[in-house]
């Protein structure tokens, strides 16, 4: 993919060169992406179908497996294989519409996803923060935006009282962290 | 008042240098207007109208005299001269420069104060009563409670970009004062057996073109589950709500949808994933936010002041301002205050329900610093509150109040109007709202006619999104478009509180010009069937909506009452 911002430790950057390729299954069916790219990226629907023989083959081939969510997917469908699933991309069909958050905090926190969890779709600069907290590690701006310009959104000020995927407990418990006097207040009762 | 730590100053000055460059980067024309609108929304900044409008928060509708003095400052430097206080506990200003609001956010950032999320699709201004942490009635101070939902929810990463608006209020007194069951989540504070605090969580409501009262999801719910609560309810909120279609995206349609039983359990089955997490409030939490809402320095005063009761029986306008607009204080000698921002209209001079001018912001600033400790409330009926106010100051303080001319003694009285802005300012409107209350507030400006009548709520909105909260007022007006034409529906029966209900249409819509007169009948109805002091609402609950209908849509005698009321009937337009 182009125009994409990845996080390296915590360190955001233009990727040079990305791999993944999203996958019109419609058309190209499981074979191989059209460009010959290992990288694929298919959508849960097809995923569902495909799972089975694509992870046999991830097996056998060591090749990445990737899956788009769409909005009104359910995260969980991906538990049984969430483990070998090396890249999920998340879409925001527009930037207003926001249940890919929701979506990313459930496959961070609940599901524990490790690997990569990508911004597709209307990706603005804008939102890059709030993104970021919700656990996604990569980026793919919209196409007639620079991808450059966007990473100053990542750069300012960010500061939450909420937890958040990428800040798990929230300030008032950092606050005491932060060395303010006071007891330690353990959660449960 | 709870006052800002480097945390809470931190986040609002980088909120007004991020939102200087959004602004700068619109005015050059790198971000298009389609990107800007949510950026500038969820930093209070619509268009309206005319010209852009500004609306700020205030949290829980508490001020210092110092923020209620840089809001007039506001007001006088970058607006006409005066401000809007809204039934969300916010204030509005109408005539905004979109180059000047990065300034006027930094004047609000340095006193504590923000605009942010008061509008956008996120969590909203926390409200509570006006009265909170004074009133004889209240069971718990809901304050602190609200200060931490306020931090929770301000700028919460995941819930930015939920379906819809989401409000949130939290109330802990007999009465609720607070609209709890107009609201997404309304949050009933009160003591369990061994004094904890406990919360009910209502969740649901919403008035706009499909008003709905909110319905209890969970009884009993201990305080420190408060914010992993909010987010169990919001999380299925974000994950489920509608998109499509933006009149049936909030959470009140979901919770139809569902039913308040699925919806519970869904909220139930995400909160015990987390109920236990780091989100679970602790003590050290509620302590350091608490500290904020110390009871002030109270004197020991006997309940009863000599001189205060020798003004009540010498002067009888004072002592019908006192018994309309005081409230009865926890503390003894103490009373709170209410502002009445409605007076009757004259002919040179009318202001909206809930407007105020610089000056008069200035002199109840100075009042609140002479009389009471610095304090000022804004409550939802769109008036100001002082709340702690020696009754033996009383007589002092109310000559004061009646030379800025706020002290009309209407409060919850017929022309204590509820209205929106309507036409006049908001490109929304399908009629012009505030000429209708001005009308209704000068045929009744009879006080002693309006003191006989006794309490009786009026709500008028300016189109279907019930900004006026019309669905709750014992008599509501909506405005209403038909053809190009302005006409006026009247609803009868609605509350706010313990005893909430929407209210019922009458009957086909009026015009404007013909409101004061339909509302004259109204009331002669209530007088004719009323048993001694009733209000209104009781009469009405006693005696059901018939009479009412009949006297405006029959009219009482034609040859006595030569007014022709016109009516707009609509083919199949819905008479309940
Ligand atoms: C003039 C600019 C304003 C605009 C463009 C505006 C817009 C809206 C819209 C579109 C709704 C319906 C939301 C829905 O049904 O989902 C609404 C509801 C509401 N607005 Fe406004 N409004 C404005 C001013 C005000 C003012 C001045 C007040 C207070 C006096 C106010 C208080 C409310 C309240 C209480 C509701 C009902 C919330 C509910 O449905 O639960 N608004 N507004
Ligand atoms: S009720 Fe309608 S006219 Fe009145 S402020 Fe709301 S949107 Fe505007």
């Amino acid at each position: 993919m182009k125009n994409l911002i990845t996080l390296h430790s915590g360190a955001a950057a233009v990727a040079v060169k990305d791999p993944w390729e999203l996958v019109d299954t419609q058309e190209g069916e499981a074979a191989p992406g059209a460009s010959g790219s290992a990288y694929r990226i298919l959508p849960l629907s097809d995923w569902r179908q495909l799972s089975e023989v694509a992870a046999k083959r991830s097996e056998a081939t060591a090749e990445p497996m990737g899956v788009l969510l769409h909005p009104d997917d359910d995260p969980a469908d991906l538990a049984p294989w969430i483990d070998r699933i090396a890249l999920i991309a998340l879409e925001f069909p527009s930037f207003r519409d926001g249940r890919a958050y929701t979506q990313a905090f459930v496959l961070r926190s609940r599901l524990g996803f490790r690997g990569e969890l990508r911004a597709i779709g209307d990706v603005l600069r804008d939102q890059l923060v709030a993104m970021r907290h919700c656990g996604f590690s990569s980026f793919a701006v919209r196409g007639d935006r620079s991808a450059e310009d966007a990473l100053k959104g990542l750069a300012g000020f960010d500061l939450i009282y909420a937890r958040s995927v990428a800040c798990p407990e929230p300030l008032f418990r950092r606050r005491l962290r932060a060395g303010e006097p006071g007891e330690s207040d353990q959660p449960g009762t | 008042m709870y006052k800002y730590d480097e945390y809470d100053r931190a986040l609002v000055q980088a909120r007004v240098a991020q939102f200087r460059d959004q602004v700068a980067r619109r005015l050059s024309g790198e971000l298009s207007e389609e990107e800007f609108v949510p950026l500038r929304l969820q930093n209070g900044l619509y268009l309206q109208r005319h010209a852009y409008m500004l609306r700020v928060a205030i949290p829980y509708g508490t001020l210092s005299s110092v923020q209620l003095r840089t809001l007039g400052r506001i007001a006088e430097q970058y607006d006409r001269g005066y401000g809007h206080f809204s039934t969300r506990q916010n204030i509005q200003f109408n005539w905004i420069e979109l180059e000047q609001v990065p300034d006027i956010l930094q004047l609000l950032a340095d006193q504590e104060m923000h605009a942010i999320q008061t509008s956008g699709n996120c969590v909203r201004n926390i409200t509570t009563e006006a009265f909170a942490g004074v009133a004889r009635d209240e069971l718990l101070d809901p304050r602190p409670l609200a200060e931490i939902l306020r931090q929770w929810s301000t700028v919460n990463p995941e819930f930015l970009y939920l379906p819809r608006k989401f409000k949130i209020a939290i109330s802990s007194s007999e009465t609720d004062r607070a609209a709890l069951r107009a609201h997404d989540i309304g949050l009933y504070l009160y003591p369990g057996d061994e004094g904890e605090m406990l919360l009910r969580v209502m969740v649901g409501g919403g008035l706009g073109r499909t008003p709905i009262l909110n319905e209890q999801v969970r009884e009993a719910l201990p305080w420190r589950h408060l914010l992993t609560y909010v987010e169990a309810v919001l999380r299925v909120y974000n994950r489920h709500g509608r998109r499509d279609n933006k009149y049936k995206a909030r959470i009140k349609i979901l919770v139809k949808a569902l039913g308040v039983e699925a919806f519970a359990r869904e909220v139930e089955l995400e909160w015990e994933q987390i109920r236990d997490s780091a989100g679970q409030l602790t003590l050290h939490e509620y302590q350091r936010v608490a500290q904020g809402f110390r009871v002030p320095d109270y004197e020991r005063l006997d309940a009863l002041d000599a001189d205060f009761g020798a003004w009540l029986a010498r002067d009888a306008a004072f002592a019908r301002w006192v018994q309309t607009n005081t409230r009865a204080h926890k503390v003894a000698g103490y009373s709170s205050v209410v502002l009445s921002t409605k007076p009757a209209p004259t002919a040179d001079q009318s202001t909206a329900p809930g407007d105020l001018a610089a000056a008069q912001m200035y002199s109840v600033a100075d009042l609140a610093d002479r009389y009471g400790f610095g304090e000022i409330r804004v409550a939802h009926e769109q008036n100001l509150v002082l709340p702690d106010i020696r009754k033996r100051d009383l007589y002092a303080l109310w000559k004061a109040l009646v030379s800025i001319k706020l002290a009309t003694p209407n409060i919850g009285l017929l022309t204590d109007v509820i209205a929106c802005p309507g036409g006049d300012f908001c490109s929304l409107a399908s009629t012009r709202s505030l000429p209708v209350a001005r009308a209704i507030q000068q045929r009744f400006d009879n006080l002693d006619y309006l003191h006989d009548l006794g309490e009786i709520s009026l709500n008028i909105s300016g189109c279907v999104n019930a900004c006026g909260h019309h669905h709750i007022g014992n008599i509501g007006i909506l405005g209403v478009d038909r053809k190009g034409e302005e006409f006026f529906q009247v609803t009868l029966g609605g509350a706010q509180g313990k005893n909430s209900s929407l209210g019922k249409v009458i009957g086909p819509s009026f015009r404007a010009e013909d409101i004061p007169q339909v509302i004259e009948r109204l009331l002669e109805t209530f007088v004719r069937y009323r048993e001694v002091e009733e209000p209104f609402i009781e009469t009405l609950g006693r005696i059901g909506a018939g009479p009412f209908k009949e006297s405006v849509y029959s009219g009482p005698d034609e040859s006595t009452n030569p007014a022709q009321i016109h009516t707009h009937s609509r083919k199949g337009e819905a008479m309940a």
